[in-house]
Order: C-alpha cells, then structure tokens, then sequence
C-alpha cells in the first residue's frame, strides 16, 4: 500500500493531496506540546510575573534575581520535557491496528484494533484553535480507561485522520469520505442560556436570596446569614451555569451512519459521536421551572469498563447530554430517532399503588414503571420529572429488592442494570406480587429480545415545528 | 417473601441452598469473634466492683445471640437456582435481593476462599456482568460443586455470550 492514492476528506479536498496517513510512522504537530502544557505554562506565569516584580532585588544590577533564574530554569525544562515528549511520540495506522508508541524513559506502546473503534471524537481546546491544531480521541471498546490520543494533530488532519480509521474501522475502503450526517436538531444559544437559568438548582439559591432580602426587614440577623449563604450558593450555581453554558454552547446533533454526532462548545470544541449500540438508557429530564415552557432535556448513557482511573475523567464527561434543551415534542421525535418506538409516557395502570404515597411522600406524583415489547421504562423524582428508558436488549441483571419499611407497605423496588454507570432504571415502590411479575417478564423479554430484536414500525416521523 | 420467589419464578424444588457446612464456617467465625468479647466482660465483670457491671456478660450473650439468629436467618435466605437462561440468586434477611442474572450476559466467574472457607472446604463464586451493580453471589458452596459450578457457568455463558 506504499502508492497508495491519497485520501479524499470531503471537507477539505484541496489539502488532501498532503496529508495521507498511511503505514509509515508519524509524529504529532511540532506546536502540541505548547497547547498540552499551555494551562500549566499560563499557570506559572501568573503566579511567576507578580512575585518577579514584586522582588525588590530586581531593581538591583548585579544580575537576575534568583526567583526569575528559577522560573526561567522551570520554563526551560519544562519546554525540553515538551519536546522530547513530542520527539519519542508517534503514530501511525498499520497491520489493522492505531499504533501509538511515546514515552521516554518509560516506552509505551499501545495498540488499538480498528475492528473495535467505538467513535472517533474530534477536540480542538481555545489555545488548539488559535494556532489551528485538534486532539483526535479514539474510544474503543474494552478500553474505557486508555483512550488513543493524538493530540494534537493540524485541524485539517484531524478530520481526514477521523474519516479513514472510521472508513477502516467499518472495514470500508481506504478513501472512503465520512459518511454523511444528516442535520437534527440545533440549540439556539438564546435558548439555551434561560433554559440553564431556569434550572432549579440556579433558581431556588435566587428564592432563598430574595427570601432573606425579605427577612432582613423582619430579622436582620437572621437574614444577613442566609443571604449570605445564599450568595455563596449562588456563585457556585453561577459558575456551573457559566460551564454548561461553555459546554453546549451552539449544540447541534446530526445522524449519520454510525451513530449520532454532536457539535458543541465555546471555548473548546468538540465533534463527537455515540454510536447507537453503544447506548445503554436515555433519560428525559424535564426540571420544575421548565415545565410551564413545555422544554426537556435528553441524555445518554453509554458503556464503558472501569471508570476509576483519574485519566478517565474528562472522558467521563464526553457526551453525556443528547440536546440541553429543546421542547418536548422536539425532544420526543428526538428520542424516537435514537430509541425508536419508544413512549415515555405512562400508562395508566404504571404507577405505584396508592398506599406507596406514605412511603414516597414527595416523589409518588412521579413514580412509575412500565415494559414494553421493546424497552423497560422507569419516572421518578420529587421535583424534578425524568425518565428513563432502557432498552430490553441491553438489559444486564434484573435485581428485586424490599427492605423492611418496603414489605411494611408491601412493595418492592426492581433495578434493571445496564453497562453504564450513570443510571439504572429503577422502578420503586412496586406491588410486591407486581414486582415478581416484573421481574420474571422483563428477563423474559430480554432474553427472547437479544435472540431476535423486534421489528422495528417503518413509519419514521417528522420534525415537529419548533416550539 | 423468597418462598413466593420459589413459587412464581422458580419451579417448586428448583432453588438449591447453601452447604450445611456454611453454616459450621458462619457459626464459627461467630464464636472467634464472640467468643473473647464474651470472656472480656465476664474478667470485666468479675474485676470491676461496679453492680452495673454483673449485666455486661448478660448483654454481651444476648448480642451474640441475636447475632447468632440473624446470621441463622441470613444462611436460610440465600439461595440459588440455575435456569435455562438465566441465574437466580435470593438473598437477605432484612433487605431482600433477589438477582436474575443471564448467562450470555456474564463477563466473567470469580471463585474465592478466605481462610475459614478454606478451613471448611468452601468457595465462593461470584458472577460479573458489564453493570456494576449486578451483585449476583453464591457463598458457601462446597469447593468442587463451586467448580463445577463455575465450569457450567462458564460454558453455557460462553454458548449464549451476547455483546454489550
């Protein structure tokens, strides 16, 4: 394959001609340790530059001052450290495998299989995007914990680097382009800022606050302190509005063929894609103060092994929101396109009997749980409304659990397990006999399911107006 | 509520119990602890001139006994019952569990033995789907039946694998 013809990136078509990644090894673009270490570097020189000039000894002739020698030693060593980082690492695509070989002293040689890629993320952070560079991140099955990453690589690369390993992952022809994505839905951005601040954990913090302006009036001691606390609670809120903000900012979802693909961020970028099988449950939210607008929001859960490794935490947060905002309808047809033929909405004969109201108190108005040929359904919350659909193919175990103040109100909660971590769906405060019955079906059903997976309805529906 | 389970899930007959030797190996780590903490009180009582004191070894014994009772309780709930397709696991005393895992959806079968169980010739095996929380365990199984438990699991586990 050494004459091999380059390429063809339907994005970037002109370039192509430069830029095949075949067999041979390769390293990462000169500038990446610059943005790797570009935080850490930004980090020194804002505690360096005020502590410099605060140095009298500064003023003096004889010489650098001793804490400008050491910053400067800190500066250059890190830089070296850098580049022979960037010098030891490559990469390449060969014998059906991403080969990533780095470290120093201690080489390191990782192998992914094409044949077990899950999805190729694209992530391009501020300081990448200003000198045009983008992280590939490879998400493989089996490998929660070790992701491939070549960060970084140009941002014209990046996505021809993405389109080949998912061409080859498919085990499709080198040159094949990315299959197209077909548009869903997009957030306007002004949209998404009142919707994050109506959420209730921004908004009851500001209640609290008027509360206390109030109370001051009556009790000003008492009012001083909880206005106080509620500021402090407040900025905090703030500060998480300001991430989500960051995060989805100009969020749109596409569909293509292997899954569907995310776009979002402000400060960094990112292009992902969850592949449908790797969807383990989806959970529609529909907080308190978004109600009355009639919004929801979607979420995924997705499989991945052990999740203990602090490397794996920024990996944790990929793609864990499927749209952040969008009103039911549109979150519904949404749902439909990635679960399809599910309804979230409960039969009547779903929730709990009426004697669990004791039991759950705050969250019986919510409670239900519900199957169906397809998918296992479970609603819970006190305020907040979300359900959670599982479907019956990925079903793990089916656990049945009562506790003693359970089998007082003779009911029983049943855990349906999925290879994600974020959620279960879990059915609570079911009849006891019920629950048996749920238990036993929903096994059932799951087995037959992972034989032969109902058919699907062929009817596929479209977009409802915005709301 | 697991003679219901025996009745609506599993056949009449179907779910086995624990080796009667577990309950030996319960009974004496039950001893090893309760044991010295029963002579201490009685040496407490019997030093300290403090009236008080005369009840401490009466408690400690009625402890030991509820201690003994729920432990009894906890051996008589566990149970398992291998199916077609799946694995049922009862369990709990107090919180009731009962665990249907599938065999094609086992990742992996652990068996272990502490040193008691091994003082009695027992093992435990442990299933291990790609969820967390499956908690589908069988303690107290006499060594060669966990092995020959494990190798059936294992083989129909690998017939039926599905992926995730």
């Amino acid at each position: 394959m050494s004459v091999m013809p380059p390429p063809l990136a339907p994005a970037v078509p002109q370039e192509s001609g430069k830029m095949e990644v075949g067999e041979h090894w390769r390293r990462l673009h000169p500038l990446s340790p610059i943005v790797r270490f570009g935080r850490v570097l930004i980090g020194v020189i804002v505690v360096a530059v005020p502590s410099i000039a605060e140095q009298p000894a500064l003023h003096h002739d004889n010489g650098l001052p001793v804490s400008v020698i050491i910053y400067i030693g800190l500066l250059v060593l890190g830089g070296v450290g850098g580049f022979i980082s960037w010098l030891v690492t490559r990469w390449r695509i060969a014998d059906g495998n991403l080969q990533i070989e780095t470290g120093f002293i201690r080489r390191q040689s990782l192998r992914i299989p094409l044949a077990r890629i899950q999805a190729v993320d694209v992530i391009s952070p501020l300081s990448g995007r200003f000198l045009g560079l983008a992280e590939v991140r490879v998400v493989s099955a089996g490998r929660g914990a070790e992701h491939g990453r070549l960060a970084y690589l140009t941002a014209a690369q990046a996505p021809v680097v993405r389109a080949r390993l998912l061409a080859l992952a498919h085990g499709l022809e080198v040159g094949t382009p990315e299959p197209a994505a077909l548009p869903l839905l997009h957030v306007q951005n002004g949209l998404l800022l009142p919707a994050l601040l109506m959420r209730s954990q921004v908004l009851a913090p500001v209640l609290i606050a008027v509360a206390a302006v109030a109370a001051i009036a009556a009790a000003p001691l008492v009012g001083a302190g909880a206005l106080g606390s509620a500021v402090t609670v407040f900025v905090i809120s703030a500060l998480g509005v300001a991430r989500a903000f960051n995060e989805d900012f100009d969020f749109s979802i596409s569909e293509a063929g292997d899954g569907v693909r995310l776009d979002r961020g402000l400060l960094q970028r990112r292009h992902e894609t969850i592949p449908y099988g790797r969807i383990q449950a989806v959970r529609v939210v529909e907080p308190f103060f978004w109600r009355p607008f009639g919004w929801a929001r979607l979420e995924v859960d997705v499989a991945r092994q052990s999740v203990s490794r602090e490397a794996d935490r920024d990996a944790q947060q990929v793609a864990r929101t499927l749209i952040p905002v969008a009103s039911r309808e549109q979150a519904l047809w949404l749902l439909a396109r990635v679960m399809p033929d599910a309804h979230p909405n409960p039969p009547p004969e779903a929730g709990p009997p009426s004697r669990a109201r004791l039991k759950a108190p705050l969250s019986f108005h919510f409670l239900a749980a519900w199957f169906g040929q397809r998918y296992v359904y479970a609603r819970t919350g006190r305020v907040q409304k979300s359900t959670i659909i599982v479907p019956l193919v990925k079903v793990q175990s089916v656990r049945l659990k009562s506790g003693p103040l359970q089998r007082a109100f003779r009911v029983a909660t049943v855990d349906v397990d999925t290879a994600g971590r974020r959620w279960q769906a879990s059915a609570r405060c079911r009849d006891e006999a019920e629950a048996l019955e749920m238990v036993r079906h929903i096994s059932e059903r799951a087995r037959l399911s992972r034989r032969v997976p109902p058919p699907l309805p062929a009817s596929a529906a479209a977009l409802p107006a915005a709301g | 509520m697991t003679t219901v389970v025996t009745q609506q899930i599993v056949g009449p007959g179907e779910l086995k119990r624990l080796s009667p030797r577990f309950w030996l190996a319960r009974q004496t780590q039950l001893a090893i602890f309760w044991g010295p903490v029963f002579l201490a009180s009685l040496v407490l009582a019997l030093l300290v001139n403090v009236s008080a004191a005369d009840l401490l070894p009466v408690v400690v014994a009625l402890l030991a006994c509820t201690a003994w009772l729920v432990e009894r309780g906890r051996y008589r709930s566990w149970g398992y019952a291998e199916r077609e397709d799946d694995l049922i696991v009862t369990r709990g005393l107090m919180f009731r569990h009962v665990s249907v895992v599938p065999y094609g959806r086992m990742q992996f079968i652990d068996v272990t033995a502490g040193p008691i169980d091994r003082a009695f010739g027992l093992a435990t095996v442990q299933l291990h789907t790609a969820a967390a929380a499956t908690d589908a365990r069988i303690p107290g199984l006499v060594r060669a039946d966990a092995d020959a438990l494990r190798d059936r699991l294992a083989m129909v586990g690998e017939a039926k694998a599905t992926g995730l």
